[in-house]
């Protein structure tokens, strides 16, 4: 597993957005995603599973779940004014703060259900399921 | 400091008093110091109402120092101005307590600005309990590294001064699901054994960031734990419990335990309830160094007790 934290985004906000459908759609399809067809497809992704992306926005993780096939690399971004943190209740991933526009990207390698909240308001809460 | 007219702000504090206090104690207005009195005494005796107070501390919080957003673009400069307010009290308190939040991003140059900034408190004891935001560091080193060592890098210590017990808590790090903070077991039991044996004619000091009470649950503002600690507190005469993490000042008096709320340095945030989150609330730029300020304890030997005073920037 690994994580990776970028301070920039090099997306514009309308590309990241269709990224982030297209990555809503790949998880939808999961089983499916041939991974090539996905613009959220950064350079550095593993070429057999698509990337998927979260988007934080007035306070909440969207999606609040999502269902990725193990190996996936999942990158959250902070559209909010305010810094929020990814945090794994069972510490398996943790990000810095992550302030506006920032991202944080983390591979899911192994099985499992994996709760997390951001630290800073732990009122916000979502759930990954690697498969 | 606030451009209040005198009378009318000791009215308006005594009606909220009576609101949430319950009739008995009025908090009065006296040469710049709130100062809680028996009603019936100050009903009668105006004079008695300038009790002598000795200035005990000052409380700053959430300075957030790296945040530079529309709500408030100069966080170090409005820092500035809370320092100057302090150093120019009339009688300098000798502590300083920073309720948390130090930083806005937990990176170590706003601790280095924060630090510089601070240094030039005229005051010769800083002491400090960490913020959500002083914590957020992947590794949660950033803070222990430069304030850990009081608590032994738990977090959580106590020190006396001037016959006050000064209690300092840790309710960042430990979340309960529904979003509260948490204080833990070991810190309880810690807590349980600090007061064990002392006299209930101490006052005590208790700080932390996140409230210990719940004002707001669904924006996590309050401490799952907190009744368990105040169990610990009921029997002490005077006992005055101080947070920040809300940028707005809320009061509650319950038996001897009055809990206070500090404004923060930085800039203010939503009312509980407004809007999606509590983010920072952005105001007409003349209207902020109004919500923004400091808090000032002040201890009254007769009784004895402690009493509190919020100044504003301007």
């Amino acid at each position: 597993m690994s994580a990776i934290r970028t301070s920039i985004d090099h997306m514009t906000p309308g590309v990241r957005r269709r990224a982030i459908v297209a990555a809503l759609i790949a998880g939808a399809l999961l089983g499916l995603s041939s991974g090539g067809a996905n613009p959220a497809a950064e350079p550095a992704a593993a070429p057999s599973t698509a990337d998927s992306s979260i988007a934080i926005r007035n306070f909440m993780f969207e999606p609040m779940s999502l269902v990725v096939a193990a190996g996936t690399k999942v990158t959250w971004k902070n559209f909010d004014g305010e810094p929020h943190t990814i945090h794994s209740i069972d510490d398996a991933f943790r990000s810095g703060a992550l302030d506006q526009n920032d991202t944080f990207s983390f591979q899911f390698d192994k099985p499992g259900t994996y709760r997390y909240v951001c630290s800073i308001h732990p009122q916000m809460v979502a759930t990954i399921v690697v498969k | 400091m606030s451009n209040d007219d005198p009378i009318v702000t000791s009215r308006r504090r005594a009606l909220r008093c009576l609101a949430f206090g319950g009739a008995g104690t009025l908090f009065t207005l006296a040469g710049g110091v709130l100062t809680p009195m028996d009603l019936v005494l100050a009903g009668t005796d105006r004079k008695s109402v300038a009790a002598a107070g000795v200035p005990l501390f000052v409380q700053i919080s959430d300075t957030h120092i790296g945040f530079n957003k529309e709500a408030n673009p100069d966080v170090p400069g409005t820092v500035r101005q809370t320092i100057e307010l302090v150093n120019a009290m009339p009688v300098s308190p000798a502590l300083i307590l920073h309720t948390g939040d130090i930083t806005h991003l937990s990176r170590p140059e706003e601790f280095d600005t924060a630090a510089q900034l601070l240094s030039q408190l005229r005051v010769t004891e800083l002491h400090t309990t960490p913020g959500e935001h002083d914590v957020a560091d992947a590794t949660v080193t950033e803070y222990f590294n430069r304030y850990g060592q009081a608590s032994d890098r738990r977090g959580y210590y106590s020190f006396d001064h001037q016959g006050v017990h000064f209690i300092s808590l840790i309710n960042v790090l430990n979340f309960k699901a529904n979003g509260l903070g948490a204080l833990g077991q070991p810190q309880l039991e810690w807590m349980e054994a600090d007061l064990k044996g002392r006299s209930a004619s101490t006052p005590i000091v208790v700080f932390a960031h996140m409230p210990l009470w719940t004002i707001y649950e669904p924006w996590g503002w309050g401490t799952a734990d907190a009744d368990q600690a105040m169990g610990y507190l009921r029997r002490f005469g005077s006992v005055t419990v101080l947070n920040g993490h809300i940028h707005q000042i809320v009061q509650k008096v319950e038996g001897n335990i009055t809990f206070h709320t500090a404004r923060s340095s930085a800039y203010p945030q939503p009312i509980a309830g407004d809007g999606p989150g509590p983010g920072p609330l952005t105001v007409a730029h003349d209207q902020l160094p109004k919500m923004l300020g400091v808090s000032s304890v002040t201890v009254l030997r007769h009784p004895n007790s402690l009493a509190v005073t919020d100044s504003t920037l301007a």
